[in-house]
């Protein structure tokens, strides 16, 4: 079987495309690149979205943690500090339980307990409590004068929240963020690990790299293909965000721009 | 019993994995300041290979590539007039001898050595991200006090043993308290290594009918268990955070830092 047959076959196996039984014996090269490929479609289906709607409730949990009232204030706190303090992996396995019992109760729920929409909800949860943390920190290092600007200039409530507040926010918060982002897409590789089945042997990436392992017996392969993948996919969203950096750093003269430091971290 | 037994297996990995790390990174940090090249080499290739390669993946990854150096290891030792390969086709065969541990061994070490694998490969892993703390809170140290050192005629190893090291902890204690905090985080995936542990336990106790208990059916509580689990883990990284602040307040005491000088400016 060439290659490119097993492309066709196998390309889109992640989402139910092709080829209905994995492979079996004879492994060869192609078949593991093609499939630990196709199960990074996962990974990266789950970060973007996952950044983009816990982008929204990391600014909004940032302003109510930074919020002088308690009744913002506290549900805020409580929120960053349950997703932060307990392991992502643990709460994976408590929400699809959560949603299986109460699939029991209320049937629309079930949708919940497939991995798309469950684990989606957990990552959203979880990277909107990472990112609020880092831009409640931003936040409280405004420099002093430009909040001072702001009211000088007659700016209040939300026109100083859009035009000078959020915007120096989020360019001191965006080296850190990058971080979380490249995090939250090494954190995606769990899903398949905790309680979400993978239905019809539809994995991630990591799912489809040990299920290899299990079978060859050799680590060797396929551990280092999905190394590769990652970094690929690493070295796209440093790029991305560092062009997302250098915009909201526009007005700056380039030697005072904070520079990107990448400090991956490993699991949360 | 065994979920109470389980809990002991998270602690007793917190408490050896942690010193265990710690000397990895000491010996890590040591050596990639070493002034013999290629010590210095390997110590920055131990740092920069174990933290670019992607969490989980490692964990899975490194438990069987330990195993089988180390039976492939007691192979060659043990029984040299083996002329078959070791790597036949998709198998891993070594002689019946070289077996780790032994395959008529108690059960009770098949689990030790199982525990022992997990505890090298956190260790390791963990050990990079300390090493590279410590590395940057050896640099951080002030240059002076070195110099100062050396001026009174200490050789380079004294400078290391009596100003060095006691110096840097303050430095390298804000790094090392967040590597605490998920290394915490991640002793769930004890699981993912095959240890029977809390996680194996509450899916085995909280499902309705498991082979182990058939004797006391109830309906799902897997749900009940992962959030006592949540709440265990909150817990301990609460207590750490209190325990990780009392610390930092005593290490700071008398440092010539900004936590040093506001401890001093409070006493007077």
């Amino acid at each position: 079987m060439s290659c490119l047959q097993t492309i066709a076959d196998y390309g889109l196996r992640s989402l139910g495309i092709g080829e209905r039984l994995l492979p079996r014996s004879d492994f060869t090269l192609c078949q593991q690149f093609t499939l630990i490929g196709s199960g990074m479609i996962w990974n990266i289906y789950f970060g973007i979205f996952a950044l983009a709607a816990g982008f929204l409730l990391a600014t909004a949990l940032a302003m109510g943690k930074a919020s002088r009232h308690a009744v913002l204030r506290k549900p805020a706190e409580w929120l960053i500090f349950i997703f932060r303090g307990s392991p992502l992996f643990i709460q994976f396995f408590f929400a699809y339980f959560l949603f299986l019992s109460l699939k029991g109760a209320v049937p629309a729920f079930g949708l919940f307990t497939s991995a798309w929409a469950g684990a989606l909800v957990v990552l959203f949860f979880n990277t909107a409590a990472y990112s609020a943390e880092i831009f409640y920190g931003a936040l409280l290092s405004i420099p002093k004068g430009d909040t001072e600007a702001a009211d000088a200039y007659g700016l209040s409530g939300w026109s100083r929240f859009r035009r000078v507040i959020w915007p120096t926010m989020l360019r001191l918060a965006w080296p850190a963020y990058t971080n979380e982002a490249i995090f939250l897409f090494h954190a995606t590789t769990l899903v398949f690990f905790s309680g979400f089945p993978a239905l019809q042997q539809r994995g991630d990436a990591l799912y489809y790299a040990n299920y290899f392992a299990d079978k060859t017996f050799n680590p060797f392969v396929p551990y280092p293909i999905l190394a590769g993948y990652f970094i690929i996919l690493t070295l796209i969203v440093i790029t991305s965000f560092g062009l997302i950096n250098a915009r909201l750093n526009r007005h700056l003269p380039s030697d005072t721009r904070k520079k990107l430091r990448i400090r991956p971290q490993i699991i949360r | 019993m065994g979920i109470y037994w389980s809990v002991g297996t998270v602690l007793l990995l917190l408490a050896i994995t942690a010193p265990l790390a710690l000397l990895f990174g000491y010996g890590g940090a040591s050596a990639a300041r070493s002034q013999i090249a290629p010590l210095r080499w390997f110590g920055k290739t131990y740092m920069a290979v174990v933290r670019g390669v992607p969490d989980i993946a490692f964990f899975l990854f490194f438990v069987i590539a330990l195993d089988q150096a180390i039976e492939y290891l007691r192979h060659k030792v043990l029984c040299p007039d083996w002329d078959m390969p070791v790597r036949q086709g998709s198998d891993f065969v070594v002689c019946q001898q070289a077996k780790m541990p032994l395959g008529n061994a108690a059960q009770w070490i098949h689990e030790t050595y199982g525990f022992g694998l997990a505890v090298v490969t956190f260790s390791i892993v963990f050990g990079a991200f300390a090493a590279n703390v410590m590395f940057g809170a050896m640099r951080a140290v002030p240059r002076g006090q070195l110099e100062t050192a050396e001026a009174y005629g200490m050789s380079r190893r004294q400078v290391t043993r009596r100003i060095l090291v006691p110096q840097m902890w303050v430095y390298a204690l804000p790094g090392l308290s967040n590597l605490w905090m998920v290394l915490i985080k991640a002793t769930p995936l004890l699981f993912l290594l095959g240890v029977e542990d809390i996680v194996y336990w509450a899916r085995e106790l909280g499902g309705t009918k498991t082979p182990n208990f058939t004797d006391y059916p109830h309906s799902d509580w897997r749900m009940w268990y992962f959030l006592a689990l949540l709440i265990f883990y909150l817990l301990l990284t609460k207590a750490s955070e209190a325990v990780l602040d009392r610390v930092m307040a005593r290490l700071t005491r008398g440092q010539a830092t900004a936590g040093g000088e506001a401890q001093r400016k409070a006493a007077v």
